[in-house]
């Protein structure tokens, strides 16, 4: 009889504990799960706008460079933003027209055209680029950047920049 | 493995007592009587834990000024993971405190736990009581949705009211002038400063006070052998958090909260309402005009407050059996019929939200942006039942094709026909012929060629109200004079932003009668019938603010 009620004593503290540490476990999971996908989980990104208008290319003479700037809307967190993009815009001699990004591949400081040489040279460590971006001299690693760009109506309109291969 | 185990907590519990400090917390003894009736207080700490985490989480994806508040919580809600569900758990979380709280105080108030020696642990209560109720008043601001703005207008005209110190609470609320970014500021460091440490301190102090004195004992417990809080109690506190947090949980997956327009200050055709625990007060005022109305905002709630906090030296009573407190229990039934009544009495009273300001912005809204002929479009879409043969958003495949980038493959010239005699342009369709007007079909097609992958949901989430509102726009050829999302005359002013220029009334009554609310103007009157009327204003009223870019 004694060890009856005694034996009902653990088996009834052995539920109890059970039950706390069940419930315990898994309303942790059901706050855990949710937190790791709020804050791992990257955002589910508004579609933002893929080109953007960057201006009128039909004045523009081929092996010309023109620094072109057009506004950017980027969605930064709950932000739209609007930035100020710049382009280094060429046309080819086959008429297709080119916007490399206007930063220097090697270590990000804007470059400028050269027009007594004929090529786009960076200030900071003396890269030189040819006018269809290839690596001419100095320490830059790979050529120009390039935004994907298509034409409507002879307005250039700008997409994503595209980092460019190692030569 | 064991024998180390055993020896490192032996070891570190030499170092620094915690243990001890655990087991000795523990296995504390308490009277024979307690039991399920004591859970609620465990329960009111789980949930303050689950707001401090999950207003913690909010904080990581919130900007806390007006404006940006508002667009963080919309990003929040519709483009991070799992957002909609912590904020319904920040939100449902409030509401279940209060719940929680008030039956943890009725069940201390019914049972005569205050008496002699724990009238110190009673009044500590009551002020986190008041400091839950403090944390739904600030935190109801922190949205900046039309709800959240105009029920702090009220909370804080109400604490202007307080005799002598009122433009000093005016002043402390940031609200002396308008409500702007200073009382935001205001309501969000105290929601998040202030209150949580205060909150924290005081609980550690009313725990502590329990632990003291001990849970308090019914008559004849001392005869009766002691149970140990572990596990017994702690068994039930954990059944009750466990069913606490499954409703919590249910209701943050499952009820969506909404959010309302952004805080508009120009909106006069707004009701504010404050949210459903202090809507006795609300009804309270109701009661109490002109000089009487302090009575209503300030006597009434100071009394009970006091009375609430000097309990345990009204009633000094000798400890009786719970069944024995008759008269507490008529205290606790008046107070919920008084309560009950009044919150009924508020909820009848609310008039219906109009149409345009019951939309949810956490929801898809992009039907928005769309002109007034596209919009009309879709009105035409559900006339003519287009989505039982065609997809828009994908789903099971249908007879007819997938509506989505129509534009990529035809213009406006081929759908016109296509409406009108499918099988002209397309030799073998199925599809029959559609029974519109050429205007009519104009706007179905012009819908067509905006459907994007983006935006196809407009079918399904636009308005019924709008899209009416919109075929009566188109029908009434409003656009002649009148620019909507980017499109139509300029003989008349731009309809964006018109819900911040004028009230819906005001608008009603441009429509019947042009000349006497705008002298000379060149508008004739429109006597639309009141289903007409209602839809076109509402549907003016969800124009955005500004019109959207192109």
């Amino acid at each position: 009889m004694e060890s009856n009620t005694e034996n009902n004593g653990t088996s009834r503290r052995a539920f109890h504990l059970a039950v706390i540490y069940g419930f315990g476990a898994v309303i942790s999971f059901l706050v855990a799960i949710p937190t790791a996908f709020y804050l791992l989980i990257p955002p589910r990104l508004r579609a933002g706008l893929k080109y953007i208008d960057a201006g009128d290319v039909s004045q523009l003479t081929a092996g010309a460079p023109v620094e072109m700037s057009f506004q950017e809307n980027r969605l930064d967190g709950w932000k739209l933003i609007t930035e100020k993009k710049t382009a280094w815009v060429v046309k080819e001699p086959n008429n297709q027209i080119v916007a490399f990004g206007p930063q220097c591949t090697h270590l990000g400081c804007a470059y400028h055209f050269e027009n007594s040489q004929n090529q786009f040279v960076c200030p900071c460590h003396n890269s030189v680029f040819s006018i269809d971006g290839k690596v001419v001299s100095g320490p830059a690693p790979r050529p120009l950047d390039r935004y994907e760009t298509r034409l409507q109506n002879n307005q250039l309109e700008i997409g994503q920049l595209k980092t460019s291969e190692p030569a | 493995m064991k024998k180390t185990f055993t020896q490192f907590i032996e070891e570190f519990d030499h170092r620094t007592g915690l243990h001890t400090g655990l087991r000795k917390f523990l296995y504390e003894e308490i009277p024979a009587s307690s039991g399920w009736h004591q859970v609620f207080g465990s329960v009111a700490l789980f949930l303050i834990l689950v707001q401090f985490f999950t207003g913690a989480m909010l904080a990581f994806n919130y900007a806390p000024t007006p404006g940006d508040a508002y667009s963080s919580l919309r990003y929040i809600l519709t483009e991070v993971t799992a957002g909609r569900l912590m904020r319904g758990l920040h939100h449902w979380g409030a509401s279940m405190i209060i719940v929680i709280v008030v039956l943890h105080m009725v069940q201390v108030f019914l049972w005569g736990a205050y008496k002699k020696p724990r009238e110190g642990t009673w009044m500590v209560g009551v002020i986190l009581l008041l400091l839950t109720l403090a944390y739904g008043l600030t935190g109801y601001l922190l949205p900046w949705d039309n709800r959240a703005y105009w029920g702090t207008v009220v909370t804080t005209q109400i604490g202007a009211t307080v005799p002598l110190m009122g433009p000093y609470v005016s002043r402390l609320l940031g609200s002396a002038g308008e409500i702007g970014v200073v009382t935001f500021a205001r309501f969000y460091g105290l929601h998040v400063l202030l209150l949580p440490p205060a909150t924290t301190l005081l609980i550690v102090l009313h725990v502590f006070l329990v632990r003291r004195h001990g849970v308090a004992p019914a008559p004849g417990d001392d005869l009766k052998p002691k149970k140990s809080f572990f596990p017994e109690q702690v068994f039930k506190d954990t059944v009750a958090v466990f069913i606490a947090f499954a409703i919590l949980f249910t209701m943050a997956l499952v009820v969506r909260v909404p959010l309302e327009r952004m805080a508009d200050p120009t909106d006069t055709t707004y009701i504010p309402r404050p949210e459903w625990y202090f809507l006795f007060l609300f009804q309270t005022l109701k009661v109490f005009e002109g000089p009487l109305e302090v009575v209503g905002t300030v006597l009434l709630p100071t009394v009970a407050i006091l009375a609430l906090i000097l309990t345990p030296f009204i009633d000094r009573s000798k400890m009786v059996r719970v069944r024995q407190r008759t008269l507490a229990f008529g205290v606790v039934l008046l107070a919920a019929l008084g309560w009950g009544g009044l919150t009924a009495a508020a909820v009848k009273s609310t008039p219906p939200q109009t149409a345009a300001s019951s939309i949810d912005f956490s929801g898809p809204t992009q039907w928005m942006e769309l002109t007034p002929a596209q919009e009309a479009g879709i009105a035409y879409y559900r006339m003519e039942s287009c989505g039982t043969c065609h997809n828009v958003v994908g789903g099971t495949a249908k007879t007819g094709p997938n509506l989505v980038n129509t534009a990529k493959r035809h213009d406006a010239a081929w759908l016109t026909t296509h409406f009108k005699q499918p099988s002209a342009v397309s030799p073998g369709t199925a599809m029959p012929q559609v029974n519109l007007t050429d205007a009519q079909i104009r706007d179905l097609a012009a819908l067509m060629q905006a459907l994007t992958p983006d935006n196809a949901d407009v079918i399904d989430t636009a308005p019924q109200f709008v899209v009416e509102g919109a075929t009566l726009f188109q029908k009434s050829n409003c656009g002649a004079c009148h620019m909507a999302n980017g499109v139509g005359g300029k003989i008349g002013p731009a309809l964006n932003g018109l819900s911040a220029r004028r009230t819906e009334a005001w608008v009603t009554e441009h429509f019947q009668n042009p000349r006497k609310m705008s002298p000379g103007t060149s508008m004739p009157p429109y006597p639309f019938s009141n289903t007409d009327m209602q839809n076109e204003v509402s549907y003016l009223f969800t124009l955005p603010d500004k019109a959207p870019v192109k």
